[in-house]
């Protein structure tokens, strides 16, 4: 498992490259990636800024990672989320699931980003054409992640 | 007892204080922010019940019933916006 927080990006390739590195056990790894957009709520957004929380983010991570695992049958998970300024069309955060098949790692993947969504200490002020606005939580997040808990 | 307070995001800059060291007399998280919300302004706007906010202690989102343990780390914060 390879949880990280940093301001630095990614590379999607080289993290999936690094889960398969010497292993033959591995069927399906699947992946998301999150981007920046320029627009949200109706307005253009020229940056946003992210923050988190040190400390709890990589313990919330740790915890969601670790409910995904005892869901599924995982091989590894990659989580890599950035903090700071970030603009239009950068990376914001990474999830991969390395399983034995698809279901488990597209499953997985889905899962560890709707709780991400709800449950890790992150929060984004974005810059647009009006002034900077903190980003408000959204109801339609929270129903993500709740339909995981329905029978 | 002694608590460690931090504040985040909106919260952090509303209330113009990224973390302070309280002595606190209650017992449970929503004495804490009653405490707090007493302080008036922008206090009692985000804590008086307008507003959604989390509030975790030793790094673990709780609700407002949760005991707070002396020494405790309690963070203050908006509903995340992460991912």
């Amino acid at each position: 498992m390879r949880i990280v927080v940093q301001s630095d990006a990614f590379d999607l390739g080289a993290e999936v490259d690094a889960m398969r590195q010497g292993r033959t056990d591995i069927g399906a790894i699947a992946s998301f990636v999150g981007l920046a957009r320029d627009m949200n709520d109706g307005s253009g957004v020229a940056a946003m800024t992210l923050e988190h929380y040190p400390g709890m983010t990589e313990k919330a991570l740790a915890r969601l990672v670790d409910a995904a695992a005892s869901r599924w049958t995982l091989l590894d998970v990659t989580v890599i989320h950035r903090v700071g300024r970030l603009l239009p069309g950068d990376p914001i955060v990474l999830v991969a699931v390395a399983a034995s098949h698809r279901g488990e790692a597209f499953a997985a993947c889905e899962f560890i980003m709707d709780y991400l969504k709800t449950q890790a200490p992150f929060w984004k002020k974005e810059e647009t054409p009006a002034g900077d606005r903190w980003v408000e939580a959204r109801a339609s997040d929270d129903a993500a992640a709740a339909r995981w808990n329905q029978p | 007892m002694r608590l460690h307070v931090l504040y985040f995001a909106r919260l952090r800059e509303r209330f113009g204080v990224a973390e302070e060291t309280l002595d606190f007399a209650g017992t449970t998280a929503a004495d804490l922010v009653a405490v707090l919300q007493a302080r008036g302004g922008a206090w009692a706007e985000e804590l008086g019940g307008g507003r959604a906010f989390r509030v975790a202690v030793n790094q673990d989102i709780v609700a407002l019933d949760a005991a707070l343990p002396d020494q405790a780390e309690v963070a203050i914060f908006p509903p995340v916006t992460g991912g």
